[in-house]
């Protein structure tokens, strides 16, 4: 029985953080009232034409050159054609035969270490309307969405795993978040996409039968689908039956993939050049403007993190795939904390929280300069550990300086030599058999002196200076 | 005094400017002619009445304002043209009832130049047709003979300025609906170069072919009204940024001393009508006469244009027509229980035959397997036709070529067979293949039926004020048309 | 060419258009006439013809991302045939 190898290719929607839609002057901002953001142009009125917006273009460019595409000198807009309530013209003004830039390419974080993905094609387009099924004889039409930016960004077909695929996901919108382009919201829909999955005899090349997998609104989602959809057809072909090309969409409930067959008639888009737009012609000294205008890129940070920081290449990967996260990062250091140690912390316990509550960085409330306190904190030993944690959480909500915390809270650890050895001597005369005891050799009990110590303390002595000044306190006279 | 209505819309405009005569004068006096010839002709699909004499009135209220060169003029504008005070159906069923929330960018120029207007014109449905026969809502008929088409698809734009009901009216033009229904009335259309005239609000046939344009009584009255609708428009991408030109000066006759007018073997030839060619053919000598060098000239893709242009047309007109689905505007079938009936069943009783024939065969030729045998193959030809054009206007100043291989002809002859329609638009195509400029003209009355008979000249792009000089002193030559015997 | 009846349904489909069945077989014979004049653009030789799509001559028309209220949706509803008075209704879309 042949081992089987899956080929993923990704297409990828991003909507464009303009201000206004790609075609008209309507505003772009996500949550307004329903059918506030339109006008003739995106509710497809007779008579009204498209006007690209510049702005979309530069942001569509600049993706392009992240991701080392070849950005064509001219482009064309082509009318895609289909029939839907959430589409006014009955097309969608798209990128054919003429894309904005094709030939790029990513790096991904393998286990081996990196591997590069083809980026086939990055064209322009139009988004669609909403529809909205709340009562069981309508469905409403939103058009606010209607005319949003999107760049298509279309993979080769080199992803070998479910884990790739998301881990390519995560670069293009770590890359289209650095770059300020992009809100990478996949809940809210403004960072989606589709899968082509197929499968192949290991040691092949040709390329199986592909489904094209849709609605997965979740990093997770795109695992779970690709996952359950390779499952099936591998048991297809087991079976000796054939993979349908065909669209399905993913059951995040039941886990699996279903086939739209029967309720999707096969497409015929009929794209022609609009007449309604001009060929997008992009000259030399713009582009070069605004390739050197990009900002630092995920790749960049990573590299400067570890030659600059003394950073680990995993720990770099880790802190950069978020721009936010590694800005975070960044602003907490030059505070007298060594980066090494608040990369610990961002990636340990400042991720952890966020992983737990299933929020973002910019939930977390606590200034990076708090954070550089809190690490100087626990590296003074003024608290221990998991004082440090208990504060975290809470100054992670109320934004709190984490000095005041433990101040208000006295969790200061009693460092103090001349308060922790009257406190030994306390208790070391006390108990006169044990010390007794411990010099003869019955070392374990250092850990009683210790604990005796820190009861008496209520808590706050330092244990690691205790347990020191326990040996030396016992050992005076000693020979 | 005259009858108002027989005065050019050069003349009304400098009396209403003098004071001589209100606009409330001058709109009533249309009002009358359409009450009194609109039984007769239907060139009108809406009257605007009250709203154009309450208008009228407040002008007359405040006086004549310099600033606005069309202060207080009366005009028609195709139903094709959206307008925020008034229905725009496009004739279409599907249509029925629809008021934008906008106008036109050439409306709202017009508008702002003082502009009245009396009302929508009648049209193929959706620009459709060379007879204004497509119509949902009824035929419009030629004022020189009701038993005759007006032509199309600005039929009901050209009737009404024949027919005196107002001073001038904007047409569009696709393949030759502004030109061919000019010259089946006897009157002066106008196919501006493609960008010159905004296309936003012009309700889409056929986008890189529509062009919108004057069609009036005198040629000196285009120059005027071209003036007021052209220019750039930042709604519009394909709207050209060229500067507006001085029409108005250049729409005089004079000297043609130095002109080369070249005239295409291709339209001379067979297929002209005996008395389209004598009367058409009077043209050359008044040119001579002002001292215009004709000389023969090829251009010799014209067999191929019919089918280019109505493969390029219906194709554009199925994807511009996909928004017609009875869900933001438009007729909505009552019969429909789904989403699909809303829209198949919106649509087949929505558009009339001769639209859903175009739908099918543009959806056909930019379908898979076909796009590249005919409508990438059309825009092939649709280059050599347009290299025939510059060509040949590179050696010559402008062309001459009838409008139209017949004088206007009878309701239902050509209707049985969509193709026979078609070909009759042979003279009139090509020009919006190449987005080069047109005007026709009437040269006189044909001597076998008394219909007027109509010559075309092409021009260089942007170069409409040679054709208005040139359009000007033919105009002259031929000294005054006949009133239509209506 | 040889367009039949189903051949017309099939494009009525894809362009949201019913025809009857009386219609279709009459319909298809005319667009098959239709076709085959059109098909005599096969005598032009184009070979290496770049095709001309529309006759404009400039290039890269843009407009500044400066958002613009112009509209209410009052207006932008007001020819609907069916809204709720915040969206336009279309009979339930199986999802």
């Amino acid at each position: 029985m042949p081992e089987f190898e899956t080929v993923i290719g990704l297409e990828v929607h991003a909507q464009l953080k303009t201000e206004s839609k790609i075609f008209c002057s309507c505003s772009t901002r996500f949550g307004e009232a329903p059918n506030t953001n339109v006008c003739p142009v995106c509710t497809g009125m007779p008579g009204s034409l498209p006007v690209l917006n510049a702005r979309a273009v530069e942001y569509a460019v600049k993706m392009a050159l992240a991701v080392h595409c070849q950005v064509n000198r001219r482009s064309l807009f082509a009318r895609k054609n289909y029939f839907y309530p959430d589409l006014p013209m009955g097309y969608q003004i798209s990128q054919y035969d003429q894309p904005l830039a094709e030939h790029g390419w990513v790096e991904i974080p393998v286990e081996e270490g990196t591997k590069r993905i083809g980026i086939t094609r990055i064209h322009m387009e139009n988004d669609a309307g909403k529809l909205l099924h709340s009562d069981g004889t309508w469905s409403q039409v939103d058009l606010n969405r209607a005319g949003t930016p999107l760049i298509e960004i279309v993979s080769e077909p080199d992803l070998r795993s479910a884990a790739e695929a998301v881990a390519y996901l995560k670069s293009l919108r770590a890359i289209l978040m650095y770059l300020g382009i992009c809100d990478g919201n996949m809940e809210e829909g403004s960072f989606r996409c589709d899968a082509n999955v197929s499968i192949r005899p290991r040691g092949t090349t040709g390329f199986g039968t592909r489904t094209e997998l849709k609605n997965m609104n979740s990093f997770r989602n795109v695992e779970r689908a690709i996952l359950a959809e390779v499952r099936r057809q591998v048991e297809l072909v087991e079976d000796g039956e054939a993979v349908v090309q065909e669209t399905r969409l993913f059951d995040a409930a039941k886990g699996v993939t279903r086939s739209m067959r029967g309720k999707e008639e096969a497409h015929d888009y009929r794209y022609f050049p609009d007449p309604d737009l001009v060929p997008l012609v992009l000259d030399e000294a713009q582009i070069a403007a605004w390739k050197a205008e990009l900002p630092e890129l995920p790749a960049q940070r990573r590299e400067r993190f570890v030659t600059t920081l003394g950073l680990g290449a995993a720990d770099a990967e880790v802190l950069t795939a978020e721009k936010a996260v590694a800005d975070y990062f960044e602003a907490a250091l030059g505070h007298g904390v060594e980066a090494k140690k608040i990369a610990n912390w961002v990636m340990g316990d400042v991720l952890r929280e966020l992983n737990d509550r299933g929020v973002g960085m910019e939930a977390c409330r606590l200034s990076p300069v708090g954070l550089a306190h809190l690490v100087a904190m626990v590296e003074a030993g003024t608290i221990n550990a998991s004082q440090a944690r208990a504060v975290f959480r809470e100054v992670f909500d109320s934004g709190e300086d984490p000095r005041a915390v433990v101040e208000r809270h006295g969790l200061a650890q009693v460092s103090d030599d001349a308060a922790l050895e009257a406190w030994v001597r306390e208790v070391l005369e006390a108990n006169p058999d044990e010390v007794a005891r411990l010099r003869a050799g019955e070392k374990k009990l250092v850990g009683f002196f210790v604990g005796q110590v820190m009861r008496r303390s209520g808590g706050k002595a330092n244990p690691g200076k205790v347990s020191e000044l326990v040996a030396r306190v016992a050992g005076e006279g000693q020979p | 005094m005259n009858d108002i209505t027989t005065y050019s819309l050069t003349e009304i405009r400098d009396l209403l400017a003098q004071g001589k005569v209100s606009a409330e004068a001058v709109t009533q006096a249309c009002l009358t002619r359409i009450e009194a010839t609109e039984p007769k002709l239907h060139a009108m699909l809406h009257t605007a009445a009250p709203q154009a004499l309450e208008q009228a009135r407040a002008m007359d209220r405040l006086g004549p304002n310099p600033k606005q060169t069309l202060w207080g003029v009366p005009l028609t504008l195709k139903d094709v043209l959206a307008t925020a005070d008034m229905p725009t159906t496009c004739a279409s069923r599907i249509l029925q009832g629809f008021r934008p929330p906008y106008d036109a960018t050439l409306v709202a120029r017009l508008r702002q130049a003082g502009a009245i207007f009396l009302g929508k014109t009648n049209m193929d449905e959706f620009a459709m047709g060379s007879s204004t026969e497509n119509s949902a809502f009824g035929p419009t008929r030629n004022p020189w003979d009701l038993g005759r088409v007006p032509g199309g698809s600005s039929g009901g734009s050209a009737a009404s300025v024949a027919a005196r009901q107002c001073f001038g009216s904007i047409g569009t033009d696709t393949g030759g609906s502004i030109r061919q229904p000019a010259a089946f009335c006897g009157i002066v259309g106008l196919k501006p170069t493609y960008g010159r005239v905004s296309r936003f609000g012009l309700i889409a046939y056929g986008s890189s072919l529509d062009q919108a344009g004057p069609m009036t009584r005198t040629v000196a009255d285009a120059a005027l009204l071209l003036a007021v609708i052209a220019g750039h428009d930042p709604k519009d991408s394909t709207s050209a940024a060229t500067p507006i030109q001085d029409w108005e000066a250049a729409a005089t006759p004079g000297s043609l001393a130095g002109l080369r007018i070249g005239l295409p073997e291709e339209y001379w030839g067979e297929g002209l009508s005996a008395e389209v060619r004598a009367t058409s053919e009077r043209a050359f000598a008044m040119l001579r006469e002002t001292g215009a060098e004709l000389v023969p000239v090829t251009v010799p893709h014209t067999p191929y244009a019919i089918a280019t242009y109505y493969i390029i047309a219906m194709a554009e007109a199925s994807s511009n027509l996909a928004r017609y689905d009875g869900v933001r505007y438009g007729y909505r079938s009552p019969h429909a229980k789904n989403l699909h009936e809303v829209f198949t069943f919106s649509r087949s009783e929505g558009f009339g035959e001769e639209v859903i024939r175009r739908i099918l065969l543009g959806t056909y030729v930019l379908s898979a397997g076909y796009y590249d045998a005919y409508y990438k193959k059309a825009a092939q030809v649709r280059r050599r036709i347009r290299e025939d054009f510059l060509a040949a206007l590179d050696s010559c100043h402008l062309l001459c070529a009838p409008a139209c291989p017949t004088v206007a002809f009878r309701l239902d002859e050509n209707t049985a067979d969509p193709l026979q329609m078609y070909l009759t638009d042979i003279f009139t195509v090509s020009l919006n293949l190449t987005g080069l400029p047109g005007i026709s003209l009437p040269v006189g009355l044909g001597a076998d039926s008394g219909m007027p008979v109509g010559i075309q000249f092409f021009g260089r792009s942007m170069d409409e004020a040679t054709l208005l000089r040139v359009a000007a002193t033919v105009e002259a030559a031929r000294g005054p048309m006949p009133e239509p015997p209506l | 060419m040889r367009l039949c009846a189903a051949d017309a349904q099939t494009i009525a489909t894809l362009a949201r258009l019913r025809i009857d069945e009386a219609t279709a077989a009459h319909l298809a014979q005319q667009m098959a006439s239709i076709l085959d004049y059109m098909a005599t653009l096969n005598q032009v030789d184009t070979t290496d013809v770049e095709p001309l799509y529309s006759p404009v001559e400039h290039v890269s028309v843009l407009r500044p991302d400066t958002p613009q209220v112009d509209f209410s949706r009052e207006a932008i509803l007001a020819n609907a045939p069916q809204t709720d008075g915040e969206y336009f209704l279309v009979p339930r879309v199986i999802a």
